[in-house]
C-alpha cells in the first residue's frame, strides 16, 4: 500500500510537470510570436518593447542553456563570464566557511546555554535583540569593518545561521531526560565524557534540526548577499545575467540553486536520520 | 545486631505545594540497615517511595535530616551504590549490551573494549537475554528492558543496591528466576538491598525487614516488620511455612486499612516514637490475639500459631 501511494504520487508529481513545462512552452510561443498579431495590439501589449534576446523563454531554451552549463561548467572567460559550476562552487565555499564558523560558536556557546540556568537568563536579551535583525544588516558594517567583500558574505552567512544552531542546541541540551543524566550521575562519569556520552546523543536530534534550518536560511541568504557584493558566486551571476537581459540564463540559475539548496538540506536530513534514535 | 551501615536519620523531603507553601512528602524517617541486610518498603503509591530511594542514590536531597552510609553523610551518587530505576532509564542510542558496557567502563575506566564486553556480556547473560543483546531499547518489551536495567545494576559489583520496583513489569516466570537470581546474588557477594514494591509475596520472599509507609503526605515509618521466615526458604516453600499468612496478613492488613489510618492511631495515644519505629513479628502475637485466635479459629490453627510462637522465641533466645 505504502509502496503504491509513493508510485501514485510520482505519477501525480509527473503529471503537475508536464502541465506546467507545456503551458510554459504554449505561453511563451503562443505569445512570443508579435509578428501574428495585429501590429496596433502588438504596440499596445508593448511586445516590442520586449522582442529578441530579452524575450520571455520556453522550456526547450531553458533547457538547452542548462544542458550547456552542465557540459561546460567550469569555463572562464573574462571576469564577467564564467562557467555556473564555478559560481556555484564559490556561494558552496561562502555557505560552507561561514556556516562551519557559526556551528564551532552556536554548539559550544548553545551547551553552556543549555547547560547553565544563569547563562541562560544572561544571554537571553542579547539573543532576542540579535537574531531578528535581517543578516543583510549587517552588510555595511561587515564592509566598513572587515573591508573584504568575500569574507563580509561569509560574515553575513556566519551571523544568519548561528540562531537556529544556538536555539536548538540550548533547547536540546536543556531537555535531556533527567533519568538520562540521572544514570550519569550514579555511575559518577565525569563532566566531559557525560557531556559527549549522554547529552550530545539525547540532543543531537535537537541540534541537527538547527543546523538543517541554519543551512536552509544560509543557502537563501547567499543569493542576496552576493547580489549586494557582486564579483563570484551564484547570486552575482543571477545579477549580472539580469543586467545581461539574459532571462534564459536567469531561471536557469533560479533551478540550479532550488537544486542545489534540496541537496543541502537532505544531506543534513540524512545526518538527523542518523542521529535520531527510536523511543 | 545493628551495626548501622546505612543510617537514615529524621529525613523529610518537601516540594513546592500548588497554591504556594510546600507539602512535606514524607517527615521524620528513621531506619537503619546493617551490612548485608536486605530492606523491602512497601507502601502506596505516591507515599515518597522513590524520594527516600533517591535520597539513598544521592540523587536528591533531604529538606532535612541526614543519610549516613557507611559512617559517612551521602554527598552525591555513588558507584557503591547501584540503582535500578523504575522508569527502566536505559540510553535509546546503545544497545541492551551498549547500556550494561558504558556502566562497566564508568566503574572501570581502565578496563580494554574487550574486558569491559566481557564483564557486561556476563550481566547479560545472567538475567538471560544474551540473544536480545544487540538489540535498541526501542525494540525490547517493558521486561526485557527491566532486565537490562538489572544487568546494568549487577555490572558494576556495587556494594548496595537500590531497587525501585525491580520486577515489576515482569511475567510470573521471568519474575521468578530473576527474584531468585538476585537472591542469590545478594546472599552469595553480601550485598546491602534497599528494595521497593508492591508485591507482598515478593517482600516476604527477598526481605529480611519490611518497612512499612503510610500514606502521603506527612508519610511516615509505621513499622518495620521483621521477616520470621527462615533464610534458607526458597520460593516454592515460602507460603507452606506457618509463618508466612499471619506476616502476609499484617502487611495487607496494614496496606488496606492502618495505612490510612494510622496517624489517627497515633492521635488517639498509641505509643510510637519516629526515631525508633517498632520491630514487630507477626508471627509472635500478643497474648491477647493469640487468645482471640484460639478461640475464634479453633485449637489447630493456635495450636500452628503457638507452634511458631515458640520456635521464633526459641530462635531469638539462641
Ligand atoms: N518534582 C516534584 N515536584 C513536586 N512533587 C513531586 C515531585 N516529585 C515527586 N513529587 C511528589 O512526591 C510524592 C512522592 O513521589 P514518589 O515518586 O516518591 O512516590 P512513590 O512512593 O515512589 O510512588 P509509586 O509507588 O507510584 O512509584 C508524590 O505525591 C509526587 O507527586
Ligand atoms: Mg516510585
Amino acid at each position: 500500500m505504502t509502496q503504491s501511494i509513493e508510485v501514485r504520487a510520482s505519477l501525480v508529481s509527473a503529471l503537475i510537470l508536464v502541465t506546467f513545462l507545456l503551458v510554459w512552452h504554449l505561453a511563451v510561443t503562443g505569445g512570443g510570436s508579435g509578428q501574428a498579431m495585429d501590429p496596433e495590439y502588438a504596440k499596445l501589449m508593448g511586445i516590442t518593447a520586449t522582442q529578441g534576446k530579452s524575450a520571455m523563454p520556453g522550456p526547450l531554451d531553458v533547457g538547452a542553456t542548462l544542458w550547456g552549463h552542465i557540459k561546460d561548467p567550469f569555463y572562464v572567460r573574462g571576469t564577467n563570464d564564467v562557467g555556473l559550476g564555478l559560481q556555484l562552487g564559490h556561494s558552496i565555499m561562502r555557505v560552507m566557511a561561514g556556516y562551519l564558523l557559526a556551528m564551532a560558536v552556536a554548539i559550544p556557546v548553545g551547551f553552556l546555554i543549555g547547560m547553565s540556568p544563569l547563562m541562560s537568563r544572561a544571554l537571553d536579551p542579547f539573543i532576542q535583540v540579535l537574531k531578528p535583525i535581517s543578516p543583510l544588516a549587517w552588510m555595511p558594517l561587515a564592509l566598513y569593518t572587515i573591508k573584504d567583500s568575500g569574507t563580509s558574505a561569509i560574515f553575513v552567512i556566519f551571523i544568519c545561521s548561528i540562531w537556529p544552531m544556538l536555539i536548538n542546541t540550548a533547547f536540546g541540551v536543556a531537555n535531556v531526560r533527567k533519568e538520562w543524566i540521572n544514570v550519569a550521575r550514579t555511575l559518577e562519569v565525569g563532566p566531559l565524557r557525560k557531556a559527549f556520552t549522554v547529552i550530545l546523543p539525547a540532543a543531537a536530534p535537537t541540534i541537527v534540526t538547527g543546523m538543517r534550518i541554519s543551512i536552509g536560511i544560509a543557502w537563501l541568504v547567499i543569493v542576496a548577499a552576493e547580489m549586494l557584493v557582486g564579483g563570484t558566486g551564484i547570486g552575482y551571476f543571477v545579477w549580472n545575467e539580469w543586467n545581461n537581459l539574459s532571462i534564459t540564463n536567469v531561471i536557469t540559475a533560479i533551478l540550479v540553486i532550488g537544486f542545489v539548496g534540496m541537496l543541502l538540506d537532505q544531506g543534513l536530513a540524512r545526518l538527523g536520520r542518523f542521529v535520531t534514535f527510536p523511543e | 545486631m545493628q551495626d548501622r551501615y546505612i543510617s537514615i536519620e529524621g529525613i523529610s523531603r518537601e516540594y513546592p505545594a500548588p497554591g504556594g507553601g510546600t507539602t512535606k512528602i514524607f517527615d521524620d524517617l528513621w531506619m537503619s540497615m546493617s551490612r548485608g541486610e536486605f530492606v523491602a518498603v512497601i507502601g502506596h503509591s505516591g507515599c515518597g517511595k522513590t524520594t527516600v530511594l533517591n535520597i539513598l542514590a544521592g540523587l536528591d536531597a533531604p529538606s532535612s535530616g541526614v543519610v549516613i552510609v557507611d559512617g559517612k553523610a551521602i554527598e552525591g551518587p555513588s558507584l557503591d551504590r547501584a540503582v535500578i530505576f523504575q522508569s527502566h532509564a536505559l540510553l535509546p542510542w546503545k544497545t541492551a549490551l551498549g547500556n550494561v558496557a558504558y556502566a562497566v567502563s564508568s566503574r572501570w575506566p581502565r578496563w580494554s573494549r574487550a574486558e569491559v564486553n566481557a564483564k557486561a556480556m556476563a550481566a547479560i547473560k545472567l538475567v538471560g537475554l544474551e540473544a536480545a543483546a544487540d538489540r535498541s531499547p526501542a525494540q525490547l518489551s517493558g521486561g526485557m528492558k527491566q532486565r537490562v536495567g538489572i544487568a546494568r545494576a549487577l555490572s558494576i559489583d556495587p556494594k548496595i543496591l537500590l531497587m525501585d520496583e525491580p520486577f515489576s513489569a515482569l511475567d510470573a516466570l521471568t519474575r521468578g528466576t530473576l527474584q531468585d537470581e538476585v537472591r542469590n546474588i545478594c546472599i552469595e557477594t553480601g550485598q546491602t538491598v534497599f528494595m521497593i514494591t508492591h508485591d507482598v509475596d515478593e517482600a516476604i520472599y527477598l526481605a529480611d525487614k519490611i518497612v512499612l509507609m503510610t500514606n502521603g503526605p506527612g508519610a511516615r515509618i509505621a513499622e518495620i516488620v521483621a521477616n520470621p521466615l527462615p533464610m534458607g526458604r526458597t520460593r516454592n516453600d515460602v507460603h507452606r511455612h506457618p509463618a508466612y499468612y499471619p506476616v502476609r496478613n499484617h502487611i495487607i492488613d496494614f496496606l488496606v486499612s492502618r495505612s490510612k489510618s494510622f496517624d489517627s492511631e497515633i492521635a488517639a495515644g498509641k505509643p510510637w516514637d519516629s526515631r525508633n519505629p517498632p520491630l514487630v513479628n507477626p508471627a509472635i502475637p500478643e497474648p491477647a490475639t493469640l487468645a482471640q485466635v484460639a478461640v475464634a479459629a479453633g485449637a489447630e490453627q493456635a495450636q500452628a500459631t503457638q507452634q511458631v510462637f515458640t520456635q521464633a522465641q526459641r530462635r531469638r533466645t539462641t
